[in-house]
């Protein structure tokens, strides 16, 4: 079975700081990472193959350094990385990057399963997986906990829903985008690590692609970021102190409206 | 294309370096120098400049933009589970109402499944003014593909300026998929909406990174503007049993219908009879539970208010509560009028599952924790104690 | 201090820490209570490759030394001395093997072991033999094709869990240390079993068991090296695993002095942290130069050995007397450092201090390694 993971390097968010005094995030030293639910995806990929055999192949989007990314899905036991990467493809909204990685997957062409997070930690939009579904054409599964059967060309999951699951069954290929649910991903190994560090990373740009250039970056995107903000951040209100009856007397008082 | 620093206009005042969320730009000889390899071309060093000294160009469109003249009417994607409208709908009728007052324009409301016929009066009562009603057997249950068309084939009919939907699992499934179709703009997640008075565009508020920073983000040239709404955040309006609506039936040939993904069960899960998303009120426990066996006060308690109960990923990672009811980055978002955290020391990544919460209390035996500083009432004392006084407290006002 | 590691080294470095931060922090204590064989976190590193950093490359191993295995075992003894022995225990009993196997014998036994589809063990110590390991009663009598075992190991560390047992037994009772030889067996082989399996002071995620050998047969392809050999392979093995055990006590040492440090930045006493006193920070400093001497030599020891030294015997006697020593004063003075509260399970350093003992104590007691120091040190100067 021949898998592409779709990945995004972010910001590690546990890092990220707000300065009390500018109100402004801090960003200096913060460390980039696999957005946390690619992990669940490249681990989920990598399973399928050790499995049914086939290739693992990862791919992403961004500038130079999203190289890093790459080689640590390979050390996670990805086969092959692909980095698109571009000036022209700079500005991109989800519609211009599903579009890119779209076009990326075709060039590719030989594939069953496309995987990705359910969304990325830093824009959150859980929108680039079913728009590459969507350029495809391809069917598609969002919010994935489990792959319950293989066949050769089909599978069954299981889809989180709000309140539950649904059992779907797809023809391949396709594409599923993954909860934490799915699985617990691996360390990397030191053979991972090894190969990662000399494995060779494709750099595909928009001379390899040749895509229509009012469909990628700034000029590809419907929507324009008009303004960004730091919203106003909660701040602690009133402790409650005294002896645990009072306490509880007091927090009813001032909740029981809000209850009721 | 691309972005420039104009170097006459830049005073070096450093307003660009605090808003870039990419820690792009830096100061050289006292102008803003951008680094092309971070730059993601986000915009909002130029929207912080004071002194217009970020320029960010964009090449000549080469093709024609989409003609977007005739495009009229707010309308909402009605989210039904077997047959039941969710209530993140009516919320969005409430705000398409409000949209469609300022817009001179009527709320659509689209409905999609089979028997639906005795809640389109609902949809009526909540502010929608006309409803687009698709019924047919196979189409009883959500499915994205057939769903997708029968969208794409309504929204090519009759030409809609606005199209909302919620931000749950089906709307992000089903809308990213109809906007790539469309090739419009489609904005995720939105805390906030509002019309430009002087555009008439849809102004697209919601946060990134965890809610960090917020983004304004608008889809001028493209028609409709589309959004999914996070839960909770609007609010539905006052039913007036008196309003009065049109109901246009839609068929599509069958194979608009047809889905390759087939939708075989929908299990529902005993532990998560009460939606965590929909609930008002949670009740959280993490760490400091100290033991699965602990989570029962919480359940008594949450069951004494009515709410659900959610965990931090501490406790999920413990093995003490399932996966569904984590609250948090890598679990649920939710924004109930009440949010207890029991025990929790509140992480930023906790933090941004649920500090759009009305009211946060927050019960800590550590002081410190960084969870007290989010909190609208604070308790630094034994959950094992606070807890089941709260619940016995509780039932009594209750009964009375 | 900048050890000047080269980048495999600071990968392996890297990944052990890892899995010590990721995935051992967070059970250690559940361990230490359950006295469980904790082998979900010996998979972790068996899927990571570690357990393979010393053995040859011909046999499914990394072939990288035992700098390598020094710098895995410090990593995970930082989070669990107890989970880490396990770990080290495995590589002591598999080190013969790899010293002194034939082709044979290593096809057969180190590929599972370097994958760490199985862990090893090392059988020397019995009731009556203990530092004294010349006084071994257990006999292996020679049987047509077989030898046959009797008699009883104690507090081998992995007993019970352990697949691969690398056992000393006399072969000829009259040639005293000459008539000892190394034998493999598997668990599971007839006339094998386990006793009692100890309660502990600390390492208490790892176990501790009797071997029991009735007329135990086992093929004669299983003698490592020749007859009579036997205190050879473990005198060869021990210099081999000794900054091991050294670099485990190093680990602890570290551990505990990182939860001191972090400690006294955050308690509070008399209105500012106790980390701005000057006592505590004489205690601190001298704890964290004493880690770093200990680990200055345990990698100078372990260089030694992967650059070809001959008789280590001397230095890593001296690794790993001198690591353990400084973990059990480390250790109590983390304890000390955090008062009342280091005294309580609540806090990790308690648990260092019980892991630590136990390193001045086995692969030869820290009194035996000092006579192992000044007995090289006589030759030396007699030589002269």
């Amino acid at each position: 079975m021949n898998i592409i993971i779709c990945i995004k390097q972010v910001p590690e968010t546990t890092e990220v700081r707000i300065n009390p005094e500018t109100n402004t995030l801090i960003r200096e030293g913060v460390k980039s990472i696999i957005n946390p639910f690619d992990m669940y995806a490249i681990e989920e990929g990598v399973r399928l193959k050790e499995k049914l055999g086939g290739k693992v192949t990862v791919v992403t989007m961004g500038p130079p350094q999203a190289e890093n990314a790459l080689r640590e899905a390979i050390s996670l036991g990805a086969d092959e990385a692909i980095l698109v990467c571009d000036r022209a493809f700079a500005g991109s909204d989800t519609w211009a990057t599903s579009y890119i990685l779209s076009e990326v997957i075709r060039k590719i062409k030989d594939f069953d399963l496309i995987i990705c997070g359910k969304q990325a930690s830093d824009g959150d939009t859980a929108q680039v997986g079913p728009g590459i579904s969507m350029h495809l054409d391809i069917p598609q599964v969002t919010y994935v906990k489990k792959i319950e059967d293989i066949k050769d060309k089909s599978m069954r999951v299981e889809r989180m829903m709000e309140e539950g699951f649904e059992i779907i069954e797809l023809p391949l290929p396709a594409l599923l985008t993954v909860v934490k649910e799915i699985n617990e991903p691996r360390l990397p190994s030191l053979k991972g690590m090894m190969r990662a560090k000399s494995a060779k990373i494709n750099l595909w740009t928009q001379k390899e692609l040749d895509l229509d250039p009012n469909n990628v970056g700034l000029n590809g995107s419907p929507t324009q970021v008009v303004k960004i903000f730091t919203p106003a951040q909660r701040t602690g209100g009133q402790m409650l102190s005294g002896e645990p009856h009072e306490i509880v007397e007091k927090l009813v008082a001032l909740i029981k409206d809000e209850v009721n | 294309m691309g972005i420039q620093i104009i170097i006459e206009k830049c005073t070096g005042c450093t307003l660009c370096i605090k808003a870039c969320p990419f820690n792009a730009i830096r100061i050289l000889d006292k102008k803003a120098v951008i680094d092309l390899h971070k730059c993601t071309i986000c915009g909002a060093c130029a929207s912080a400049c004071k002194f217009k000294a970020v320029f960010i160009e964009k090449e000549p469109v080469k093709c024609q933009l989409p003609d977007i003249t005739g495009y009229k009417g707010v309308w909402v994607f009605i989210e039904q589970k077997k047959g039941k409208v969710q209530s993140v709908s009516y919320e969005l009728l409430g705000k398409a109402h409000e949209l469609a007052k300022k817009l001179n324009c009527q709320v659509g409301a689209i409905f999609i499944g089979n028997n639906l016929g005795d809640q389109v009066d609902e949809l009526i009562i909540y502010g929608a003014d006309i409803v687009y009603l698709v019924e047919a057997p196979e189409i009883a249950n959500f499915q994205d593909e057939p769903y997708t068309n029968i969208l794409i084939n309504l929204i090519q009919k009759y030409k809609p300026e606005i199209l909302l939907c919620g931000a749950s699992t089906i709307g992000r499934s089903l809308i990213s998929r109809v906007a790539v179709k469309l090739k419009v703009g489609l904005t995720a997640d939105c805390t906030g909406l509002d019309i430009d008075p002087e555009k008439k565009i849809l102004l697209q508020t919601r946060p990134a990174f965890g809610g960090n920073i917020m983004a304004t983000i608008t889809s001028p040239n493209y028609r409709p503007q589309m959004a999914t709404v996070r839960h909770k955040v609007m609010q539905p309006i006052a039913p007036d049993k008196h309003r009065k609506g049109k109901i246009i039936r839609e068929q599509f040939p069958a194979k608009v219908y047809v889905s390759r993904a087939k939708l075989l069960d929908i299990v529902e899960e005993v532990e998560s009879l009460v939606n965590l998303t929909e609930a008002d009120i949670i009740v959280s426990g993490g760490r400091g539970m100290g033991g699965k066996e602990n989570f029962k006060i919480l359940e008594e308690f949450a069951q004494a208010l009515g709410g659900a109960v959610g965990s931090s990923r501490a406790a999920v990672d413990s093995g003490w509560m399932p996966y569904s009811h984590q609250v948090g980055q890598t679990g649920r978002t939710v924004a109930p009028k009440i949010y207890f955290a029991c025990g929790i020391s509140g992480q930023i990544q906790h933090l941004v599952g649920m500090q759009s919460s009305k009211i946060i209390i927050a019960i800590n035996k550590d002081p410190e924790a960084p969870i007290f500083k989010v909190a609208t009432y604070g308790i630094v004392g034994d959950l094992f104690q606070i807890v089941p006084a709260l619940t016995k407290k509780f039932k009594e006002n209750l009964r009375k | 201090m900048n050890y000047y590691l080269s980048d495999e080294q600071k990968m392996v470095q890297d990944l052990a820490r890892k899995i010590a931060q990721e995935k051992m922090i967070p059970v250690a204590a559940k361990y230490d209570i359950t006295e469980e064989y904790p082998w979900d976190i010996i998979k972790i590193i068996a899927d990571a490759g570690l357990f393979g950093l010393f053995i040859p490359e011909a046999y499914g191993g990394m072939g990288v030394g035992v700098l390598n295995l020094c710098l895995a075992t410090e990593e995970l003894s930082r989070a669990c001395g107890g989970i880490a022995v396990c770990y080290a225990a495995s590589a002591l009993g598999t080190f013969p093997i790899v010293l002194f196997g034939n082709d044979e014998q290593n096809k057969k036994y180190l590929p599972d072991l370097a994958a760490g589809k199985k862990v090893a063990a090392f059988g020397i110590t019995e009731p009556e033999a203990g530092s004294d390991a010349s006084a071994i009663k257990t006999t292996a009598r020679k049987e047509g094709n077989h030898y046959v075992l009797n008699g009883i190991k104690h507090f081998i560390t992995n007993g019970g869990d352990a697949e691969t047992y690398v056992v000393i037994a006399m072969t000829d009772k009259n040639r005293g240390a000459r008539g000892a030889s190394a034998f493999i067996v598997e668990k599971g082989t007839p006339g094998f079993t386990f006793g009692k399996k100890e309660e502990k002071l600390g390492i208490r995620a790892s176990s501790t068991s009797e071997l029991i050998f009735t007329d135990c047969k086992i093929p004669k392809e299983n003698l490592l090296a020749k007859e009579g050999m036997g205190f050879i392979v473990t005198m060869k093995t021990f210099d081999m695993s000794r900054p091991g055990v050294a670099a485990q006590a190093l680990g602890i040492a570290q551990g505990s002095l990182d939860v001191a440090v972090k400690y006294s930045r955050e308690r509070v006493q008399f209105g500012k942290s106790i980390s701005s006193f000057q006592g505590i920070q004489w205690m601190l400093a001298d704890m964290a130069t004493q880690v770093e001497a200990s680990r200055a030599l345990v990698y100078a020891c372990a260089r030694e050995i992967d650059n070809g030294e001959k008789d280590v015997a001397k230095d890593s006697a001296m690794a790993k007397m001198y690591a353990s020593d400084v973990a059990m004063k480390v250790t109590t003075d983390a304890v000390q450092i955090l008062g009342g509260y280091g005294y309580m399970k609540d806090y990790p350093a308690e648990k260092f201090m019980r892991d630590a003992k136990i390193t001045q104590i086995y692969e030869g007691t820290n009194q035996i390694q000092r006579n192992i120091i000044a007995l090289q040190l006589i030759k030396e100067a007699a030589k002269k």
